[in-house]
């Protein structure tokens, strides 16, 4: 049994075809790592997962794509339970306008939660996941924006994850971040792992090396190999995937 | 699991419910304006459109201004139209072009661009009242067309401004600079370069302004309009019937108001008309130019 | 040579950059020019006196006092003030019109040169009496008493609570009725078309389809494209006789009518400067909101309407602006009574409906003129506060 499974996905905005036949499947609790010159489609096929592209209107998608055995663009799938269950991390930090507390316990409120001990439980416990407890418990109602860029983005993995899901959806997650920032993610991510089922875009070869376990490459929207990081690494089967490894193009 | 399967399936439906009515409610509050509008609109078309006539169009008001018709009004509104445009234009054209190409001083640049906010927020009954302290009483003008044109330019400067300032602002810098660089001075890129990009924009900016400024009644109620004076005017000294003053009068204080309804009818659509006319042509405009661009 | 021409020109563009910074400055010249004339006019119609017994220890008279007493409201001195001592003394009203009725024609004199005497007489034998007269007609050895030259006060006008201009002996200059009138009006507006404005911008920013939104935006911009006059005709044939009928009014002229029609008008504004600032939301916010299962009511209210908050109140305000300096729609629809309003459901009258309906009978550079400039002035301190504020939000807005 496969966490997420992708059967023969092609998906089309307006007449561009942008992904081609893609079959992956994810067991649960690995980090698989999505890698590609830009345009490449993985951010695309990124966002199938939990459904972000129904927002851009003019897509359509063919084939099937199964979370934990349920076809996700099943006519009766409830679309915020999904994303409920598949949490996202987006490329530029982006908090809400609220205070830090209040971002954490958006995704708590949203879907219904009222105990307001059970709450500020989850907010404590969540921001000391994610490394940020220390930094910020003396000013949980200060806004957000107040923060540092590395501390933004923790805080916005802090708020995907306060709401329990079991796929944890990264897209770029350090690539407006500085050096150090960057690192204290990847050692985040790492620690996660243990529990959630990551699947993280990014542009960063040694990220991908560093923090996956599984690695899919990406061209022209089509999945040209897809296996463990470390044979990826250092013995493809494809030459475009050499190629793309050791900077010879993208 | 955070809560449990049956009570999450309770709040989602909840949740949709919520959004599927509130939507629904929007949905419909929309519509109800639109259909507000279409009812004014209608109502205006439907009653005016059986006065409208050609004697209507050309004749001046007669018995009391309950028969006849109202040319000499379309003629004032016309006048006014063209005296405020002349003032207008020219100085609103340059004023944006000095904004958004010349002046280099922030603070410069800030202070009028609030004095030009303020003067856009200041009530058209203001504009009245000065036009008649300023124009009327301390130049000597007297009710006049000069006077009624230079009030309405006041009114519908910032208005030309800032139409010109964002038609500027949208062509591209790379465009003065290829000018520039080729050794073309200043005001040449200006008039080269930048202005015959700007014009479309600026131009149906400008026609949407016309149509704001023949509706205009409050600026003109003491500098220029008349409550009735069949003839029309020999110099921009004389004073003029104007269209929206007129459909004031004859709806609240003329004669015989009851039986002026049908002329108060026909003028209101007359003005409305203005309005589509001008709407519409400015749209074509738009899509003329839109097209052009794509052609080259 | 060259250089020279364009010199010039930037010249011209210079002059021609500074037109509206000078029209502010004109405007404020002229509008506290004139209207701050109306504090060195006295309180008593200029070129008249009014002057009682020289017994009577009344020395000074507000202009609504006067009034009162001739209008006959007061008809005993006792009953003018409470804390200066009065006389038990019933008021005899005496107008220089009523001349006649005390003397016949040829004891006045051919030249009216005996009219100073026969005043002068009347005022002495009547203990009673307040005489309201021409200057020119107090007699060198006047026997009765001419009320204080008082000046109309700041208080008299923004404390004032009556408007009656062309009221003699004294035109009484009252603020309060009409600047709240105009706040009812307003605010009754903004109460009626914010639900209105606010669920249409939500409705054109985040509901409809790009092609509902291609032909409702140009629909509502017509709205705005409309004259007010015509929206005022509108509003005297159809709402105001609505109004009476279904809410079974004696008169359908109301506070009410012009918010209604007020209300409708301002709608553009508050709909497009609402909807742009929601549009603002960086995408990625309202992403995020989703992917964390927000519902897309929730995303708008929780998320999309807190970012643009500032936007949204910019709207109010200017909705605001525009409602209150709105003139000729109010005068057709709201009955224009100047009186305190009480109720949504009566006639008022508002600031910019007094200046339009009063400035063509009032002569240049008499009080009445004067008031009309002030009103002017306070209704352009309004709208520049008004101003101001969207500045500050707007400058404010950069997070």
């Amino acid at each position: 049994m496969y966490k997420i499974d992708t059967q023969n996905v092609d998906f089309y905005y307006g007449d561009f075809h942008a992904l081609k036949n893609i079959s992956m499947q994810i067991s649960a609790n690995t980090s698989v790592a999505f890698i590609g010159p830009s345009g490449c489609g993985k951010s695309t096929f990124l966002r199938l997962f939990n459904r972000m592209n129904d927002l851009i209107p003019g897509t359509r998608l063919d084939g099937k794509i199964y979370i934990d055995e349920r076809d996700i663009y099943d006519k009766n799938e409830n679309v915020d339970r999904l994303r409920k269950n598949v949490g996202m991390v987006f490329q530029k930090p982006n908090p809400f306008p609220k205070s830090i507390f209040e971002n954490v316990a958006y995704g708590l409120r949203v879907n219904g939660v009222k105990d307001q001990s059970f709450i500020e439980e989850t907010v404590v416990d969540t921001l000391k996941k994610v490394v940020l407890w220390d930094e910020v418990k003396d000013k949980l109602k200060e806004s957000a924006f107040a923060l540092s860029g590395g501390q933004q983005q923790r805080l916005c993995i802090a708020r995907a994850l306060a709401i329990s899901p079991s796929i944890l959806l990264m897209d770029e997650p350090t690539s407006a971040l500085d050096p150090i920032s960057t690192g204290k993610i990847e050692d985040l991510i790492h620690q996660l792992k243990q529990q959630y089922t990551i699947v993280i875009v990014t542009h960063n070869m040694q990220q991908a090396a560093r923090v996956s376990d599984k690695t899919g490459y990406f061209y022209l929207g089509e999945l040209i190999e897809y296996g463990d990081t470390r044979k990826i690494f250092t013995n493809p089967e494809k030459e475009s995937t050499q190629n793309y490894i050791t900077g010879r193009f993208g | 699991m955070i809560i449990s399967e049956q009570k999450e399936k309770k709040i989602d439906s909840r949740k949709r419910l919520t959004e599927r009515a509130v939507f629904g409610f929007f949905t419909f509050l929309s519509y109800l304006v639109v259909a507000i509008l279409f009812t004014i609109l209608g109502f205006i078309i439907i009653k005016g459109a059986g006065v409208i006539s050609w004697d209507f169009l050309t004749k001046a008001p007669e018995d009391g201004m309950t028969a006849g018709g109202i040319f000499p009004a379309i003629v004032g509104t016309l006048y006014l139209v063209l005296g405020s445009s002349l003032i207008s234009f020219p100085i609103g054209i340059m004023s944006g072009i000095y904004m958004n190409e010349y002046a280099t001083n922030g603070k410069l640049i800030r202070f009028i661009r609030i004095m030009t906010n303020n003067l856009s927020g200041v009530p058209s009954v203001v504009f009245g009242l000065f036009g008649m302290a300023l124009f009327v009483n301390t130049m000597g003008f007297g009710d006049s067309i000069i006077a009624g044109s230079l009030t309405l330019a006041l009114l519908s400067l910032p208005l030309v401004i800032r139409t010109t300032e964002e038609a500027l602002k949208s062509v591209d810098n790379s465009f003065r600079h290829g000018s520039l660089a080729l050794g073309a001075t200043k005001l040449q890129t200006i008039r080269r370069v930048v202005l015959p990009m700007a014009f479309p924009n600026i131009i149906t900016g400008l026609i949407l302004s016309i149509g704001r400024i023949s509706g205009e009644t409050a600026p003109i109620l003491f500098t220029v309009a008349a409550y009735f004076l069949p003839q029309l005017p020999d110099s921009i000294f004389d004073q003029v019937m104007a269209l929206p003053y007129h459909l004031y009068v004859i709806s609240t204080s003329g004669t015989d108001i009851e039986a002026s309804r049908g002329m108060a009818y026909g003028t209101a659509l007359v003005l409305v008309s203005i309005v589509l006319i001008v709407n519409l042509l400015a749209n074509a405009l738009r899509t003329y130019f839109a097209k052009k661009v794509k052609m080259n | 040579m060259r250089k020279f021409i364009e010199k010039i020109v930037e010249g011209g563009f210079l002059i021609s950059g500074s037109v509206s910074s000078l029209a502010i400055l004109l405007i404020i010249l002229f509008l506290f020019k004139e209207a701050g004339g109306l504090f060195n006019s006295p309180v008593v119609e200029d070129g008249y006196v009014v002057a009682v017994h020289k017994d009577n220890p009344v020395k000074h008279l507000s202009a609504e006092k006067i009034m009162d007493i001739f209008d006959s409201e007061i008809t005993n001195w006792n009953d003018v003030s409470e804390s200066e001592p009065g006389i038990d003394q019933d008021i005899l009203v005496f107008r220089f019109s009523d001349l006649t009725n005390y003397y016949a024609e040829e004891e006045l004199g051919d030249e009216f040169q005996y009219v100073p005497d026969k005043i002068s007489e009347l005022v002495s034998k009547e203990p009673g009496i307040i005489a309201f007269f021409p200057a020119q007609y107090v007699a060198k050895d006047f026997q009765g008493r001419v009320l204080a030259d008082d000046k109309i006060s700041l208080g008299d006008f923004f404390g004032g609570t009556e408007w009656y201009p062309t009221s003699t002996p004294a035109p009484i200059f009252g603020l309060l009725p009409l600047l709240l009138g105009t706040l009812l009006v307003s605010f009754g507006a903004i109460l009626l078309s914010l639900p209105f404005g606010l669920a249409v911008a939500i409705y054109l920013a985040e509901i409809a389809s790009k092609r509902t939104r291609d032909f409702l935006k140009p629909v509502i911009e017509l709205l705005a494209g409309i004259p007010s006059v015509v929206f005022g005709f509108f509003g005297l044939v159809v709402i105001v006789p609505l109004i009476q009928k279904v809410l079974n009014l004696p008169v359908g002229e109301t506070a009410f009518a012009g918010s209604v029609v007020l209300g409708i008008m301002a709608l553009p504004t508050i709909i497009t400067v609402a909807e742009d600032a929601m549009r603002t939301t960086p995408s990625a916010m309202k992403e995020a909101s989703l992917a964390l299962g927000a519902s897309k009511w929730q995303t708008i209210y929780k998320v999309i309407i807190p970012y643009s908050i500032s936007g949204i109140t910019s709207a109010i305000v200017l909705g605001i602006g525009r409602a209150i300096g709105e003139t000729m729609a109010v005068l057709m629809v709201t009955g224009n009574a100047a009186i305190i309003p009480t109720s949504f459901f009566e006639p008022v009258r508002t600031i910019p409906a007094t200046i339009a309906a009063e400035l063509g009978e009032a002569p240049a550079g008499g009080a009445h003129y004067q008031s009309l400039f002030l009103l002017g002035a306070v209704l352009f301190v309004i709208t520049l506060l008004l101003s101001f504020t969207v500045e500050y939000i707007s400058s404010k807005r950069k997070i």
